[in-house]
């Protein structure tokens, strides 16, 4: 064979596998999306759900799912930036950072329903925080800081040394050249892998099931007082998410309309980690023209 | 290589006043026990560009990075360093200090990913200078030294990453005298431009010696002959030859520099 035909046969075969993710992943897509979406709509997403009866929609699953998204970022990211900026900025080569990093895998590599167990142990029972929001978020943080962290890092990583060096060589600090440059340059990778990793966290139910609970009690979206029993942001109340809502619908569920419920709720998911997605490119595309000004 | 006498030397100390000096500066990288840069003496005289030649890996940038204690974190830096009477390589001398007033410019341009303007005053700002009027001073004067202010000055809000590899190394220049430091180090400042802003950029660098203290690293050796006041050459570490550049040129002392010179090296 002449390098010539073996390299358009190495060509055609990689194109092959290509194609084939490519066919499963819209085949996937497509499936959920067009058995789904008939059953979407505006009374579906703006109603609750029903035990018994048919007719219930996805409205408190929903919000719960967005909830509990906010509250694990408003705890995993901070965290996360934190020892990313250790990671990449102040440690160095050596047995300690090895250990953190090895710590920050086998973290990232835990089976879900195992963190949810051990959630539903240690914060549900033996803190008494009960099913709630909380505990889920908690839960939830699990899974999300090895993401965060690894894709922070990277992005401060990223940015070139010399930018580091201009920095130190105009006389500013360590910390006030990272604040004040490195982070900003290292901005749009940062936003893009908290959005791909909320993705992961809003699709999340093995475990949540056990510590955000399975129930979702009347919401009163009036109630602004997080500490009110109804209130839509209390986060000590017990909060089904979407994803869980589709496991409980299509294990346990009565309801005549279970199928279409399980499938509109499907489409209603994958649609908004779609957006996610697509959410996080145009906004790391945007940022970064933005500071390179259109180059 | 040939194998050159590295205790044969010849260094002068220029009859000018000088602005900064180093006394018998070694350099030891990582654990290192043999020196990447052994026993260097300078003294640089003030309002004059000062260039250090050499092949690569003689030291000569390993050496500028030491002047403004830029090495402190990579490498262990023994000797003297004479600014205004005090030994800056001390270890209780304030370095953010010291690289306020021994401003660095590097081989490739490296403005922050901010706007123009932003580039000068975000080093300002942090050493405590808010007055409005005051900045934008600043940055005009600045920008004009650096001789880019007549290019810029309508966009001044635009992103320092869209300008060309010329300009974006001459606002570092102006990101650095902005400062207004009393001497520049320059490593091979010139390396990554074209023949078109390299003559631009030495223009401006000789205009600047009215006010500066100028050291630059070059690997070109027109360039150091153009623009240079007093040479010296660096090889394997050592500083072999240090006088007049039309001295290093025309008739060098020592074998290694004349075979540098003229192109019969290695």
């Amino acid at each position: 064979m002449t390098p010539n035909q073996t390299d358009r046969i190495a060509t055609q075969l990689i194109n092959f596998l290509v194609l084939i993710v490519v066919l499963i992943l819209l085949f996937l897509l497509g499936d959920i999306i067009f058995s789904g979406f008939p059953h979407v709509s505006w009374h579906f997403l703006t109603s609750p759900s029903s035990s018994f009866s048919a007719g219930g929609g996805i409205r408190d699953q929903l919000f719960n799912s967005l909830y509990l998204l906010v509250l694990t970022l408003l705890i995993s990211f901070p965290l996360a930036l934190g020892s990313a900026i250790y990671l990449s900025e102040y440690a160095g080569n050596n047995w300690r950072t090895g250990l953190i990093r090895t710590a920050i895998e086998v973290l990232s590599s835990l089976p879900s329903v195992v963190v949810g167990l051990f959630g539903y142990l240690l914060f549900v029972i033996s803190f008494h925080i009960g099913f709630s929001i909380l505990s889920g978020a908690i839960a939830l943080t699990f899974f999300n800081l090895p993401l965060l962290v690894r894709s922070i890092e990277g992005s401060l990583h990223a940015v070139p040394d010399s930018q580091r060096e201009a920095g130190i060589a105009l006389g500013l600090s360590n910390w006030r050249t990272i604040r004040g440059i490195i982070l900003p340059a290292a901005l749009p990778g940062i936003l893009t892998g908290i959005i791909l990793s909320a993705g992961r966290v809003f699709g999340e139910a093995a475990a949540l099931i056990y510590t955000a609970g399975q129930s979702a009690p009347i919401l009163n979206y009036a109630d602004w007082n997080p500490t009110d029993g109804s209130s839509f942001l209390n986060p000590m109340r017990p909060a089904e998410t979407l994803a869980v809502h589709i496991w409980k619908v299509n294990t346990e569920g009565v309801t005549p309309d279970a199928v279409s419920v399980s499938a509109g709720a499907s489409a209603v998911l994958i649609i908004v980690i779609l957006i996610f997605n697509f959410g996080a490119r145009a906004i790391g595309n945007h940022l970064y023209k933005k500071m390179t000004g259109g180059k | 290589m040939e194998a050159y006498d590295l205790n044969q030397t010849h260094i002068i100390i220029p009859p000018e006043e000088i602005a900064l000096s180093t006394k018998q500066l070694q350099v030891y990288y990582g654990h290192n026990q043999q020196p990447s840069m052994t026993n260097a003496s300078l003294s640089f005289p003030r309002f004059q560009i000062t260039a250090l030649i050499g092949a690569s890996g003689s030291g000569k940038s390993t050496y500028l990075r030491a002047l403004n204690r830029m090495n402190d974190r990579i490498a262990r830096v023994d000797g003297e360093i004479r600014y205004r009477g005090t030994n800056i390589n001390s270890p209780k001398v304030n370095v953010y200090e010291v690289r306020k007033h021994i401003g660095m410019v590097f081989q490739k341009p490296n403005p922050f990913a901010k706007s123009i303007s932003e580039n000068i005053t975000f080093a300002l700002k942090a050493a405590g200078i808010t007055n409005r009027q005051e900045l934008s001073n600043r940055v005009e004067t600045s920008l004009k030294e650096a001789a880019l202010w007549d290019e810029v000055k309508d966009s001044l809000n635009k992103s320092a990453l869209s300008l060309s590899g010329g300009q974006q190394q001459r606002l570092c220049i102006a990101r650095a005298i902005a400062m207004k430091p009393d001497i520049l180090l320059l490593d091979e400042p010139a390396s990554a431009l074209d023949p078109i802003s390299t003559t631009k950029l030495e223009v401006t660098l000789k205009e600047l010696t009215k006010k500066y203290t100028i050291i630059i690293v070059t690997h070109n050796m027109e360039q150091a002959s153009r623009i240079s006041t007093y040479t010296a050459f660096f090889h394997l570490g050592h500083v072999l030859e240090y006088d007049q550049t039309e001295k290093i040129f025309q008739t060098p002392e020592i074998q290694a520099t004349h075979d540098y010179v003229t192109g019969n090296f290695g």
